[in-house]
C-alpha cells in the first residue's frame, strides 16, 4: 500500500514538473532571450591580450561602478567559434577587439547589429565597415613578427638571425620554430593569410609545407610561441609584434630580439561590434562608445603603433618608424573571411598532428 | 493491542519517509547522471542541426587521419604510463607494508602529494626540469620532452598515488601462516614473491592497473601542457568542443573515451566480488621480519621516489617565486598577484573555486551518505535500493571529460524536442543553472560520487545491524538512531568523504573545463587558459595556491584523526 502511495506521489510530482515545461515550439524563442536584458550586466567577448584587458577595463569600471562586466577572453579562433555556436541564442552583448576577419564571418552570418558609436567619424575609413552605419569598427592593427632567441640559436651553433619568411625555411632551423595554430589563434591565421596573399594560393601552401618541416610545435595562442621562445624553449617564435617586443624586452636584448619579416607582415585589425539580439541593452552601446573614446585610444596606442585613428605620434619602442610600410599592402579581408573555414580545414588536415606520421 | 497498532502505524510513517528519501536520491542520480549521458549518446548520432544522422559522425571521425592517430596515441600513453606507475607503486607499497623501512608515514604522505595538485602542475614542472632550459637539460640530460615522453612522465606521477593506495590495501590483507609454512619448507624469497605475495595481491594489482589506465587515458591537464603536437583523445575533445564548438563530434570522442573506463569498471566489479572471500577470519596479519639488505634496498627505493616527488614540487614552487625563468632569477611575489591575471578575474576565480569545493564537499557528503544509509540500513524497497546502488557506483566508470560533455549538452539546451510530436517542445527546467557555479557543483558531485559512496557503505556495513533492530523494537524512530548512534560512529568515514570531495573538486579540470562561464570563473580552468597564453609563472603560482589549500585541509583532517585515535586509546 505505502509503496503505491509513494509511487503515486513521485509520479504526480514528475508529471506536474513536466507539464509545466511543455510549451509551443515558437513561443519559447522570444521568452528565452528576454531574460538577459539587465542593464547592469554586460557580457563582453574579447580576444585582446589578458594583461591589456585588465588595464583597459579599469577606466570603464570606474565610470560605471554599478555595471558588472563579464569578460570572456580567449584566443581569436575560440571566441569566433563560440560566437558562431551561440548564434541562435547569443550570450555576448558586444564583441571587443576581435579580428576583423572573424567579424566579417559574423557579418556574413547576419549576427551583427549595425551601430555608429560616438566619435566614429575619427576612425579612418579603412578601419571600419564601409556601410553608413558600420557593422564593425576597428581599434588597432596587429601584425606577424618573429622573436629570435639568440642564445638558444647560439647553443645550436647558429649565429644568424632570420629576418624574412624565406630565412625560416633554412634547414638549420629545423625543430627550432614555434608557431601559433591558426585554428585557435588569430595571429596564426593572419600569418597564414599573409603568406597566402604574399605568395598566392599555390605557392603559399608550398611555402607552408616547407615551413612545416622546420616547425617544432603549433601552439594554442598567438602569445604562447613568443613567451616560450623568450623562456628558451624554442629558437624562433612566429608571433605578433606587440608580444614579440614585450617578451624580448622581458628576456633582455642580449638574449632575444623582435624581428619583422622583410617581405612584409600579415596583419589584421582588432575591431568592435554589437551583437544582434532581440533586447539590445543601452549599456552595450555605451560600452562601444567608450571603446573608441580618446582616452582608451591613447591606451591602445601605448601597445600598438597603428591605431584606428591613424599611426600614433609616439610609436612604442621596438617597432619600425613607419609601421604602416611593414604591412602587406592589399590583404583582402572579405576574401579571408569567406575562405576562413576552408583554409582552416586544409591547414588542419595537412599539419595538425605533426608527430603522427612518424609513428 | 492499541500499542501494537500504534507501533505499526509509526513504522509505516517511517517507511514512507524512508521511501521518499530513497526515491529522491534515485531521482537525483537519474536527473544528473542518466539523462545527461543519454543526451550525450543522442548527440553522437545527430548532425549539427539536430537531425538524426545515424553513424555519420562516427564515419566522419574514423575518416580523419589525425583523429585515428589520437586513438593509438592515447592507448600507447595509457599503457606505458600504467606499466611505469603501477610497477613503481607496487615496489613502493611493498616496501612500506612488507619491509622494515623507517619514516613510513613521511614516505606515504609525500607519495600522495600529486593528487592534491592540478595535473597541469606536473606538466609545467616537467618543463622546468627537462625542457630546453630545464635544470636536468642544463646538466646534460637531453630528453625529447614535448610529446609522448612528457605526457608519460606526467601521467605516471599522476597515477602513482592512486595505484599506491589500492596496493597498500591489497598488501595489508596478507595471511602470515602462508609465509610461516613457506619458511619451514625452506622456500626461497623469490619463490615466495611469485607464489604467495603476487597471487595474494593480484586483485589489487589488476584493479590498480585498470584505474591507472583509465586515469591516464582520460587526463586532460598534462597533455595540454607537454603534449606539443602529440594529440590525444582528451585534448581532441577539448579542441572539438571548446575550439570548434562541434558538440556532435565531441560526443563521438566522448563515447570512445568511455570504453576503457567501462571495461575497467566491469573488471573492478568482478574482482570486488571475488576478493571478499580471499581472507578468512583465521588469517594472521603479516609480521615484518628484519632483513638488512632488502630493507636497505626498500628504504633507498622509497627515498628516491619521495625525493623525486619533492623535487617536482620544489621546482614548481621555485618557478612561481622568480621573475623570469631562466634569465632573471630574482625573487618576486608578483606571480601570486591574482588581481592581475585572467582579465582581472583571478581573485574571483580563486574564491569561486574554494566556494565550489566547499559546497560540493558538504552536499556531496550529504547525498552520498544518505544514499548509502538508505540502501544499507533498510529492508524494504528492494528494487529501488538495487537501482540506486547501481547508479551510485556507475560514476566510477565515467571519466570527468564525459561528465563535463554530457552536462554541457544536457544543461545548455533551453528546450528538448519531444519525439513524434511536432510543434511542441519540452522546456529544460535545469537550463537556469547553466552558467552558474551550481552546474559545476553538480558536476563535481556526480564525477566524484562513487568513492565516497563506497566509503560510506563500508563504514555502515561495519556497524552491527542490531542497532536498527533494537531501536525499532524499542519504538525509537530511525532518525533518532541515525543521529545518536549511526552518525557518531561514522564520523571518521564522513570526514574522509568530505575531504575527498573537497580535494578533488578544487583541482579537477577534465569535467569543469567545459562548464565554466565568464560569470563563474574558476581557478583550475584559469590555469589552463593562463598556460595557453604562455603565462606559465602565474599558472604555476595558481597551482601552488590550490595545492597549499588542499594540503592544509588534508593536514587538519589527519591531525584530527590522529588526536581521536590517541584519545580513544587512552580512554
Amino acid at each position: 500500500m505505502k509503496k503505491i502511495i509513494v509511487m503515486g506521489m513521485i509520479a504526480l510530482m514528475t508529471l506536474s514538473t513536466l507539464t509545466g515545461c511543455v510549451t509551443k515550439a515558437n513561443a519559447e524563442e522570444g521568452s528565452s532571450t528576454s531574460a538577459g536584458a539587465d542593464e547592469n550586466v554586460i557580457n563582453v567577448y574579447t580576444a585582446l591580450e589578458d594583461e591589456q584587458v585588465t588595464d583597459y577595463l579599469e577606466e570603464f569600471k570606474e565610470q560605471n561602478p554599478d555595471v558588472t562586466v563579464n569578460v570572456t577572453r580567449e584566443s581569436t579562433g575560440i571566441i569566433t567559434s563560440k560566437l558562431l555556436a551561440e548564434k541562435d541564442n547569443p550570450v555576448a552583448d558586444v564583441v571587443w577587439g576581435l579580428s576583423a576577419t572573424s567579424l566579417l564571418v559574423l557579418a556574413q552570418d547576419d549576427m551583427l547589429e549595425p551601430y555608429a558609436p560616438e566619435g566614429v567619424d575619427r576612425i579612418l575609413p579603412e578601419f571600419k565597415d564601409d556601410a553608413d552605419v558600420p557593422s564593425w569598427v576597428g581599434i588597432d592593427a596587429w601584425e606577424t613578427a618573429f622573436i629570435v632567441n639568440k642564445e638558444v640559436l647560439k647553443s645550436k651553433g647558429i649565429d644568424t638571425v632570420p629576418t624574412s619568411y624565406e630565412d625560416l625555411l633554412d634547414p638549420k632551423y629545423k625543430g627550432l620554430i614555434a608557431m601559433s595554430n591558426p585554428a585557435s589563434s588569430g595571429t596564426g591565421l593572419l600569418t597564414v593569410n599573409g603568406i597566402l596573399s604574399l605568395y598566392g594560393d599555390e605557392k603559399g601552401w608550398d611555402y607552408l609545407d616547407k615551413l612545416h618541416e622546420n616547425v617544432a610545435v603549433y601552439m594554442h595562442s598567438g602569445s604562447q610561441p613568443a613567451k616560450a621562445t623568450a623562456a628558451g624553449e624554442y629558437g624562433i617564435g612566429v608571433s605578433f609584434g606587440y608580444r614579440c617586443i614585450q617578451s624580448a624586452e622581458e628576456a633582455g636584448s642580449e638574449i632575444c630580439e623582435a624581428v619583422f619579416p622583410s617581405e612584409g607582415s600579415g596583419w589584421d585589425m582588432e575591431a568592435n561590434a554589437l551583437i544582434k539580439k532581440d533586447n539590445q541593452k543601452e549599456i552595450s552601446k555605451k560600452f562601444l562608445d567608450w571603446a573608441i573614446s580618446d582616452n582608451i585610444m591613447e591606451k591602445y596606442a601605448t601597445n600598438y603603433p597603428i591605431v584606428a585613428t591613424g599611426a600614433s605620434d609616439n610609436i612604442p619602442e621596438g617597432y619600425s618608424e613607419n609601421p604602416l610600410d611593414q604591412l602587406i599592402p592589399d590583404m583582402d579581408f572579405n576574401k579571408a573571411a569567406k575562405d576562413r573555414e576552408s583554409i582552416l580545414e586544409s591547414w588542419t588536415e595537412r599539419y595538425d598532428s605533426k608527430s603522427a606520421p612518424k609513428e | 493491542m492499541n500499542r501494537i497498532k500504534q507501533l505499526i502505524r509509526r513504522g509505516e510513517k517511517e517507511d514512507v519517509v524512508r521511501g521518499i528519501a530513497i526515491y529522491l536520491v534515485m531521482i537525483f542520480l537519474v536527473l544528473f547522471l542518466v539523462l545527461p549521458l543519454c543526451t550525450l549518446f543522442l548527440k553522437a548520432f545527430q548532425d549539427k542541426s539536430g537531425e538524426f544522422a545515424g553513424l555519420a559522425q562516427f564515419a566522419k571521425y574514423f575518416q580523419s587521419k589525425s583523429m585515428v592517430y589520437s586513438i593509438s596515441h592515447t592507448f600507447f600513453i595509457a599503457a606505458v604510463s600504467t606499466l611505469i606507475s603501477v610497477t613503481l607503486a607496487f615496489f613502493f607499497s611493498y616496501s612500506l607494508s612488507r619491509k622494515n623501512v623507517p619514516w613510513k608515514g613521511f614516505f606515504r604522505y609525500i607519495g600522495m602529494i600529486p593528487i592534491f595538485a592540478p595535473t597541469m602542475l606536473l606538466g609545467i614542472a616537467l618543463i622546468y626540469l627537462f625542457g630546453n632550459k630545464g635544470i636536468f637539460t642544463a646538466l646534460g640530460l637531453q630528453v625529447p620532452l614535448y610529446g609522448k615522453v612528457g605526457i608519460i612522465i606526467a601521467e605516471s606521477i599522476y597515477c602513482f598515488p592512486v595505484a599506491t593506495t589500492i596496493l597498500m590495501v591489497a598488501f595489508s590483507a596478507a595471511d602470515n601462516r602462508l609465509y610461516e609454512a613457506a619458511e619451514t619448507m625452506g622456500t626461497s624469497a623469490i619463490r615466495k614473491m611469485f607464489t604467495i605475495t603476487i597471487p595474494n595481491v593480484k586483485y589489487g594489482l589488476i584493479s590498480a592497473i585498470f584505474v591507472a589506465f583509465t586515469y591516464s587515458f582520460t587526463d586532460f591537464g598534462a597533455p595540454s601542457v607537454v603534449g606539443g603536437n602529440y594529440n590525444v583523445l582528451a585534448t581532441d575533445v577539448y579542441k572539438q568542443v571548446v575550439g570548434q564548438q562541434n558538440f556532435n563530434m565531441g560526443a563521438v570522442v566522448g563515447i570512445i573515451l568511455l570504453f576503457p573506463a567501462i571495461l575497467s569498471f566491469a573488471v573492478d566489479r568482478i574482482i570486488n566480488k571475488k576478493q571478499n572471500a580471499a581472507i578468512s577470519a583465521k588469517s594472521i596479519p603479516y609480521q615484518i621480519k628484519p632483513h638488512r639488505p632488502s630493507d636497505m634496498a626498500a628504504t633507498i627505493f622509497c627515498l628516491v621516489i619521495t625525493l623525486a616527488m619533492l623535487l617536482f614540487f620544489a621546482v614548481a614552487l621555485f618557478a612561481s617565486l622568480i621573475k623570469f625563468w631562466p634569465y632573471n632569477l630574482t625573487f618576486t611575489l608578483s606571480n601570486y598577484d591574482l588581481s592581475k591575471i585572467s582579465s582581472g578575474n583571478g581573485i574571483t576565480a580563486f574564491k569561486n573555486s574554494i566556494l565550489i569545493a566547499l559546497i560540493s564537499a558538504f552536499l556531496g557528503t550529504f547525498v552520498t551518505f544518505l544514499g548509502a544509509y538508505l540502501i544499507e540500513k533498510n529492508q524494504k524497497f528492494k528494487v529501488s535500493r538495487r537501482i540506486t546502488y547501481l547508479l551510485s557506483i556507475t560514476p566510477l566508470a565515467i571519466p570527468g571529460t564525459v561528465v563535463g560533455l554530457s552536462f554541457i549538452m544536457f544543461f545548455n539546451a533551453p528546450t528538448f524536442k519531444i519525439p513524434f510530436i511536432e510543434g511542441y517542445v519540452l522546456q529544460n527546467p535545469f537550463h537556469i543553472i547553466y552558467g552558474t557555479i551550481w552546474i559545476i557543483v553538480l558536476a563535481n558531485m556526480i564525477h566524484f560520487y562513487s568513492v565516497p559512496f563506497s566509503t560510506a557503505t563500508t563504514a555502515l556495513k561495519r556497524l552491527d545491524k542490531e542497532f536498527e533492530t533494537v531501536s525499532e523494537s524499542l519504538a525509537v524512530p530511525f532518525y533518532k538512531t541515525l543521529r545518536r548512534v549511526t552518525l557518531p560512529l561514522c564520523t571518521p568515514a564522513i570526514c574522509e568523504m568530505w575531504v575527498y570531495f573537497f580535494v578533488n573538486s578544487l583541482v579537477t579540470v577534465s569535467a569543469v573545463v567545459f562548464l565554466f562561464t565568464p560569470t563563474a570563473p574558476i581557478a583550475s580552468v584559469a590555469i589552463v587558459s593562463l598556460e595557453g597564453s604562455g603565462q606559465t609563472a602565474p599558472a604555476v603560482a595558481m597551482c601552488m595556491l590550490l595545492l597549499f589549500i588542499n594540503l592544509v585541509v588534508r593536514g587538519i583532517y589527519e591531525a584530527s584523526q590522529h588526536k581521536k585515535q590517541k584519545s580513544s586509546v587512552s580512554s
